[in-house]
């Protein structure tokens, strides 16, 4: 097993080495678990190019989904989340932080669009993130490249905003069509748990009629 | 039993009608409780209505009743008066089919010389009809349930007539009855026990009659017309109540009618082997055969039609057309050629 | 590969004719049709608007979104115990199989193995959904191409495969019995004898279904040929599963990129089929049912013992990290990308879901044909509706 890991561990160095002699200053940054998986950020401009460099020339042709990370904590912390939640995890998290931590990879904005590719001869896998500044949520289209890209830039867009320059059609895919805001950016409130407060967890719950316990011998 | 020569006009006209309306709908009925219900059950491993009398066989009737109570909703756009005479235009081409088919040497309801000749023409009639359900309809869904309906009906009329003339050669008549006694009198090269049903000497008109008929009353693998899984249910697919039951009964009705006409053209009818065909007795007896037959034609189209899978379009008219009335045609030249002969 | 540039070109071919009739000679109108949002095919809420000519279809476009239920949003506000509940109805016929790469991956963030015995349940389980769901795509292929009767067969069959799940996991359909490092309980008593019942009697449905529908000229006829996606094109758009496995392309997560689970114990086999239609893609299904009532039975001769829970904190917090998991499920390459910060919640959690990419082709695919194909290439590219809007 080691050995196959050690293996996998070379083919996984050689292909950071060949991307960053290839994209050269368009790779940021790069990290690398041995064994398991490999992430590099590239810079925005050369989005495009790193996925025709990934397909025709390192033979990464499958292309595995895309969607984006709103890095700003939510405002709300967690205060829609009962007591009980936030007691279980002692803290802090009532507070609002609203620096920006980012994953793997590092990042500098709020917004990384993030995008999985596969060599499936070699099974290797990389995902590959970028930067998108706020003052211009956009990004050129993968389609061009993956054509299975289109449906999931459909629903980056809808679900962040962030727009696809070249994309043949950006309409909503899951959201009616007069749909406002964008639902997974951290700063859209979940609603539901607006109306109605999340009861936390609850080992057992009581059935009806639990609590009352003089009336429950009546029926014997 | 209806065509008591001495009895006035309109006594013999109510017997036919009332007996018409028997023919009908009491075959039908039973095919559906037996075949619908029953058979197709037992084919995929369910027991099918049990509740409504023994066995569920009263099931039909509670069905019948629920229709009846139903809505007759008129979807907005469409041609009200098209849409509400479609279901029966169709049926009406059921009953006008029944009367060629004789049930006993006295029992029929037409006596016509052209007998066949004028139930193949009637039946074409049903096509107008689910014509006019899918148009009326106002929806895609009918619309294009309709015209494949009337592609197909159209296509496979030829084979069913072409099949027929092999029939008509070898009995030298059109008239029902006449096909009857010319199959219980005949004999296959001297042997005549038990006279001579076309389905040995006409087995392959009696096939490509089958294949036909299956096409004709849309059943899979022909049932492209309603195709439940593309078009809904094709023309059928805005009928509710009172008009979806007419069609229902349609189905099964016609069902039952084709397979008495491929009784009685191939299975030799009413007739029973060793008993005089002029007897009075068979006035009883003969429909009884006939309907025996029936079911286990229409068993042989249900079965069919619960296992198969279901053609395309275009691939179903090149069964026609390039398979079916080939081999029909050559039928009718060899049928000639011997008749000739022999 | 000649067949598919023929074909593009037909599509093509077709597409213009199309244009030209409806624009210049007989100026008739294009129809427009709308497949779904209820329709019989869809098995779902799928919408398809088809543009017409004829029977034939210029240009088709599926609409879906009528049941998203955000489980992308929802598990931001969920502990990690509490999302494999949710993710249970993403595809809800093989749902077991849902739960197994959400929880690897969590388990990779934490660095906690489940014990041997563990995994081995995880891999009968898993392998379970897998023939409880393509079951039905087998009786449901039949349905869609016309052939009513082995739908009854599949339901009939599937029941034994879901009642030992039941019997395991206390429900047929959302088990919601994996669990941060290792299994909810041990298996009960006689099950394992039970279970290899069972697997026969599903043996003896796929020879079922191949009598009734594999050998059968109209079936043949309706499929082959139809619908046909070349191995380049199935990449792009990231098929997986039987889809990609019928064009060709001999890759399976079970056996490539197996983490977690044990596949890579037992002895079997990945089927592939080189034409790409709706054929082979039914035929890939068919056998892969076989191999794993196969692997079922190995799995449980083999099966270790032991504990099936890790010791893992009460209170689950996971440490902060990224982590991506992917497994073969029943319908294709499932994955769950999760983000943590360290907290009783994910921070994002990206599903990818197999039917998503598998549909996406679609609009591609069903360029030229008829509409009874569109139901057949449907049917073949076997979506649940739950694993398209997630």
């Amino acid at each position: 097993m080691d050995a196959a890991e050690a293996a996998v561990d070379r083919a996984r160095d050689e292909l950071l080495a060949q991307l960053t002699s290839d994209l050269g200053d368009s790779l940021v940054e790069s990290h690398l678990v041995p064994g398991d998986d490999l992430w590099i950020r590239v810079a925005r401009g050369a989005w495009v190019e790193t996925a025709e460099f990934l397909k025709t020339g390192l033979g990464f042709q499958y292309f595995n989904f895309l969607s984006a990370i709103d890095w700003m904590p939510s405002p709300f912390g967690r205060d829609m989340d009962s007591q009980v939640d936030i007691e279980l995890g002692h803290d802090e998290a009532s507070e609002v932080d609203s620096s920006l931590e980012h994953g793997v990879a590092g990042g500098e904005t709020r917004f990384q669009v993030f995008a999985r590719v596969n060599d499936i001869v070699n099974g290797l896998g990389v995902t590959v993130k970028v930067d998108i500044p706020d003052d211009d949520l956009s990004l050129a289209t993968w389609t061009g490249v993956y054509a299975g890209a289109d449906w999931h830039e459909r629903e980056c867009w809808e679900m962040y905003g962030i727009s696809f320059d070249g994309h043949p059609g950006l309409r909503n895919i899951y959201l009616p069509s007069g749909f406002e805001g964008n639902p997974l950016r951290k700063d859209y409130p979940l609603l539901a748990r607006r109306l109605k407060p999340w009861p936390g967890i609850v080992d057992v719950e009581q059935m009806p009629g639990d609590d009352d316990d003089e009336e429950s011998g009546d029926d014997s | 039993m209806i065509a008591a020569i001495t009895d006035p006009w309109w006594f013999q006209t109510t017997l036919r009608v009332v007996g018409g309306l028997a023919a009908v709908l009491l075959v039908a009925g039973t095919l559906v409780y037996l075949h619908l219900f029953k058979m197709v059950s037992f084919m995929q491993s369910r027991l099918g209505p049990m509740e409504a009398g023994p066995f569920g066989s009263l099931q039909l009737l509670a069905e019948v009743g629920k229709f009846i109570q139903k809505e007759d909703i008129f979807p907005r756009k469409a041609d009200r008066f098209v849409f509400a005479a479609a279901p029966f235009v169709v049926l009406m081409s059921t009953f006008l089919l029944v009367v060629v088919v004789p049930g006993g040497p006295d029992a029929w309801f037409v006596d016509s010389e052209i007998g066949i000749y004028l139930g193949m023409a009637v039946s074409s009639v049903s096509v107008i009809g689910i014509l006019m359900a899918g148009w009326g309809s106002a929806s895609k869904y009918s619309l294009l349930g309709g015209l494949r309906a009337t592609g197909q009906l159209i296509a496979y009329e030829l084979p069913l007539i072409l099949a027929v003339l092999g029939v008509v050669i070898q009995a030298e008549t059109m008239n029902m009855q006449g096909i009857v006694l010319a199959q219980a009198e005949g004999e296959i090269f001297g042997w005549g026990a038990i006279g001579n049903p076309y389905i040995l000497t006409q087995g392959v008109a009696f096939l490509v009659f089958l294949v036909a008929m299956q096409a004709e009353l849309t059943q899979t693998p022909f049932d492209m017309p309603i195709a439940e899984s593309e078009l809904v249910t094709g023309y059928m697919t805005e009928y509710s109540g009172m008009r979806f039951l007419l069609f229902f009964i349609g189905e099964f009705a016609t069902a039952g009618v084709f397979s008495a006409i491929a009784a009685v053209l191939f299975l030799g009818g009413w007739y029973i082997p060793g008993i005089d065909p002029t007897a009075g007795i068979m006035n009883v007896l003969g429909p009884i055969v006939l309907i025996s037959k029936v079911v286990v034609l229409t068993f042989i189209v249900f079965w069919v039609r619960f296992t198969f899978p279901r053609f395309r379009e275009d691939q179903l008219q090149k069964l026609a057309w390039k398979v079916l009335i080939p081999i029909a045609l050559a039928n009718i030249v060899v049928t000639g050629v011997l008749k000739v002969v022999f | 590969m000649t067949a598919i540039s023929d074909r593009d070109q037909l599509s093509y071919i077709a597409a213009q004719a199309a244009d030209a009739r409806v624009n210049v000679e007989l100026e008739t109108e294009g129809m427009t049709l709308n497949i779904g949002p209820q329709h019989p095919a869809t098995h779902g809420t799928l919408r398809i608007v088809a543009k017409l000519d004829g029977e034939q279809v210029i240009a088709a476009d599926p609409v879906m979104g009528y049941m998203h239920r955000g489980y992308e949003k929802l598990t931001e506000v969920r502990t990690y115990p509490q999302v494999t509940t949710l993710i249970n109805r993403i595809d809800w016929v093989g749902s077991f199989a849902n739960e197994v790469p959400f929880i690897l991956a969590a388990e990779k963030l934490m660095e906690v193995e489940a014990p041997p015995r563990a995994q081995w349940i995880r891999t009968i389980l898993f392998e379970m959904s897998r023939i409880a769901n393509i079951a039905l795509f087998l009786g449901d292929m039949g349905l869609q191409v016309g052939a009513v009767t082995p739908a009854f067969f599949a339901f009939r069959d599937r029941e034994h495969v879901l009642n030992q799940i039941e019997a395991v996991t206390g429900g047929r359909f959302h088990p919601n019995f994996d669990r941060i490092g290792g299994l909810k309980d041990d298996l009960p008593a006689g099950w394992i004898t039970e279970t290899k019942r069972a697997m026969k009697k599903m043996r003896n449905f796929c020879d079922e279904i191949e009598g009734l529908l594999q050998g059968n000229e109209i079936f043949e006829a309706r499929t082959r040929g139809i619908g046909v996606i070349p191995a380049d094109i199935g990449l792009g758009y990231g098929l997986s599963g039987a889809n990609i496995r019928a064009s060709g392309v001999d890759w399976d997560t079970r056996r490539d990129n197996p983490c977690g689970l044990v596949h890579n114990e037992l002895d079997w086999k990945v089927w592939t089929h080189v034409d790409g239609d709706s054929f082979a893609r039914f035929w890939v299904r068919l056998q892969e049912v076989r191999e794993s009532t196969k692997m079922v039975d190995q799995l449980l001769d083999g099966l270790p013992s032991g504990p099936v829970m890790a010791k893992v904190p009460r209170i689950i917090k996971v440490p902060a990290g990224e982590a991506y998991v992917e497994t073969e499920n029943p319908l294709g390459v499932m994955g769950y990308y999760i983000v943590s910060k360290g907290d009783l919640v994910p921070y994002r959690v990206k599903i990818r879901s197999a039917s998503f990419n598998n549909i996406s082709i679609t609009p591609w695919l069903l360029k030229g044909v008829y509409v009874p194909d569109i139901i057949t290439i449907l049917g073949s590219l076997y979506f649940i509706l739950g694993d398209i809007d997630r």
